[in-house]
């Protein structure tokens, strides 16, 4: 018994650093300037989405949980980023800088308060269960979804505003593995299958509109004009 | 009682004369990764040598705050190594009189007067090093601040002798997320504070882009030895206070004799080495950064140390 309980003590822990460090990839993605990073820290969030996962598995015995870790790895840590940079030519890829609506350490400090409103919007939910995954999980996976909302509306471009799509979905995915364990597996193949669509279909949009304006800065676009 | 005395004393020691060598070894290392051959890695023991046996010259402008500060920067070092868990990993004779904020005002009170310093020389170069170094200082503040905080809130202490130990007891300590977040903190705190990249470049030449190379322009003879040997214990014990209370307390002295003391001594340095070839690995691979993202580098460092304050609240 005793060491059950030191098991799921380390668990625990491994869990929190886990959900730590996702956050400070969500972090991430508001900070960087370049494309091709905030695409290499939604691959590495996505890789500790799939080792909370795991652990989750371990703690609850499901296998169920297994088989999202590794739905999870395939689709968005190596079917995504390999689809994006295939869609969307190399340009968008290789420009320095991402045009943003406000600059980055307005950004840090709103999502700071972002990540606090999580917290509080969750903690009536967390009186309700006493489980610490959950009590990690669920506000940290919120957070995510704030964030990820955030950078789509502060980013002026089309691939970052996939990607901040795409962490959105991350974050809704980590609080959701920890209040229902025991999602039965089609509905996780369901729901990867189709992130995979959003992200074709958003790609293939986002070539068009390169090829017809010649770039993907979206911002741009706002006004209707008639040709 | 003496013996604690004598410990205490032998810690300064250490402090004192490790220093420039720990400096001479990053430098050679980082030329090794350049893949040139660098200076011995003694070197700066010789400047400092050399550098006591020159002739001074002071600025006819200059006041006592410029002859005074070689002093006070070389000190303060000194006396934060008596307050930070050097060798030993129980307290020593000085270990309650101040925590870690205690030391790190102690700190600051040193780069203050290096700033008074270089204005008070009247050096165009020196004004702007300093205010520059009160840029990166002003926003390094704030994440001190939520780092002493987030470990006070952990360890319920901010002594550092009790701190460490919390890391490690029970060991499954060492993996919960504040701990890793408020590494990941410090170590970009100790990167800004230090002046290494990817905030300041410590081997350049060049005024304009100076930061913390400066403010020691206008010193020359002993003033420019003590300045120099204050600034790299300073490093020494900024590393120290990171790998012993905030990494963890391993390789520390746990017993009270003379013997597992000295042997710390080899164990402490070899940490140190480890950190210093993870400072070489993240200077070789990063260049400087604009003045002005600065910010952004510190405000990376903020959102790390609030993430681990966050995180632990979340563990309840």
């Amino acid at each position: 018994m005793t060491d059950l309980q030191a098991n799921t003590e380390l668990l625990t822990k491994l869990n929190g650093l886990a959900a730590g460090l996702f956050l400070l990839t969500a972090f991430g993605m508001i900070a960087m300037r370049q494309v091709l990073a905030c695409l290499k820290l939604f691959v590495w969030q996505s890789i500790l989405l799939a080792a909370s996962a795991t652990i989750l598995g371990f703690q609850h015995s499901s296998v169920h949980l297994f088989v999202v870790a590794v739905i999870t790895v395939g689709t968005k840590s190596i079917l995504i980023p390999w689809l994006l940079v295939r869609l969307v030519s190399q340009e968008a890829y290789a420009r320095r800088e991402i045009s943003q609506v406000l600059n980055i350490p307005t950004s840090l400090l709103l999502g700071m308060a972002l990540v606090i409103l999580a917290y509080f919007a969750s903690s009536p939910l967390l009186g309700a269960s006493q489980d610490p995954f959950v009590r990690m999980n669920l506000p940290v996976g919120t957070a995510g979804v704030l964030l990820g909302a955030y950078a789509v509306v502060v980013r002026r471009e089309a691939v970052p505003q996939v990607i901040g799509l795409l962490a959105m979905e991350n974050g809704s995915f980590l609080a959701g593995i920890c209040i229902a364990p025991d999602l039965p597996i089609i509905a996780e193949l369901a729901a990867a299958f189709d992130v995979l669509i959003i992200a074709l279909v958003m790609g293939l949009l986002t070539r068009r509109i390169r090829e017809r304006t010649g770039m993907t800065v979206v911002g741009k676009l706002a006004s209707l004009k008639e040709d | 009682m003496t013996e604690k005395i004598l410990f205490n004393v032998v810690q300064v020691l250490v402090v004192m004369l490790v220093s420039p060598l720990v400096k001479g070894v990053l430098n050679r290392l980082k030329e090794a990764v350049q893949s040139k051959r660098g200076p011995s890695i003694f070197q700066p023991y010789r400047d400092i040598w050399k550098l006591f046996h020159k002739d001074e010259v002071i600025s006819d402008s200059a006041t006592w705050i410029f002859r005074l500060t070689p002093y006070v920067v070389f000190i303060t070092p000194v006396f934060v190594a008596l307050l930070i868990p050097v060798l030993t990993g129980y307290p020593l004779f000085f270990a309650f009189m101040g925590d870690m904020l205690g030391g790190g005002f102690i700190l600051a009170l040193g780069g203050f007067f290096a700033t008074l310093a270089a204005v008070d020389a009247a050096n165009p170069y020196g004004a702007m090093g300093a205010s520059r170094t009160r840029m990166v200082g002003f926003l390094a503040e704030p994440v001190f601040m939520i780092v002493f905080f987030t470990v006070s809130f952990v360890a319920g202490s901010t002594i550092p002798y009790i701190v460490h130990k919390h890391w490690v007891n029970p060991p499954d300590n060492f993996f919960e997320p504040s701990h890793v977040l408020l590494m990941l903190a410090f170590l970009m705190l100790i990167i800004a504070e230090a002046g290494r990249l990817p905030v300041d470049n410590p081997s350049g030449h060049f005024e304009l882009a100076m930061i913390d190379e400066s403010k020691g322009l206008e010193y020359s003879g002993r003033g420019a030895a003590l300045m120099k040997w204050g600034a790299s214990m300073k490093f020494l014990v900024l590393v120290c206070i990171y790998l012993n209370v905030v990494v963890t307390p391993w390789g520390l002295a746990q017993g009270e004799s003379l013997g597992e003391l000295l042997l710390a001594i080899p164990l402490v340095f070899l940490k140190v080495f480890v950190f210093v070839v993870v400072l070489v690995v993240i200077e070789s691979s990063l260049a400087k950064l604009r003045l002005f993202r600065i910010t952004e580098f510190l405000g990376g460092a903020f959102i790390t140390s609030v993430a681990a304050m966050i995180t632990r609240l979340l563990e309840g």
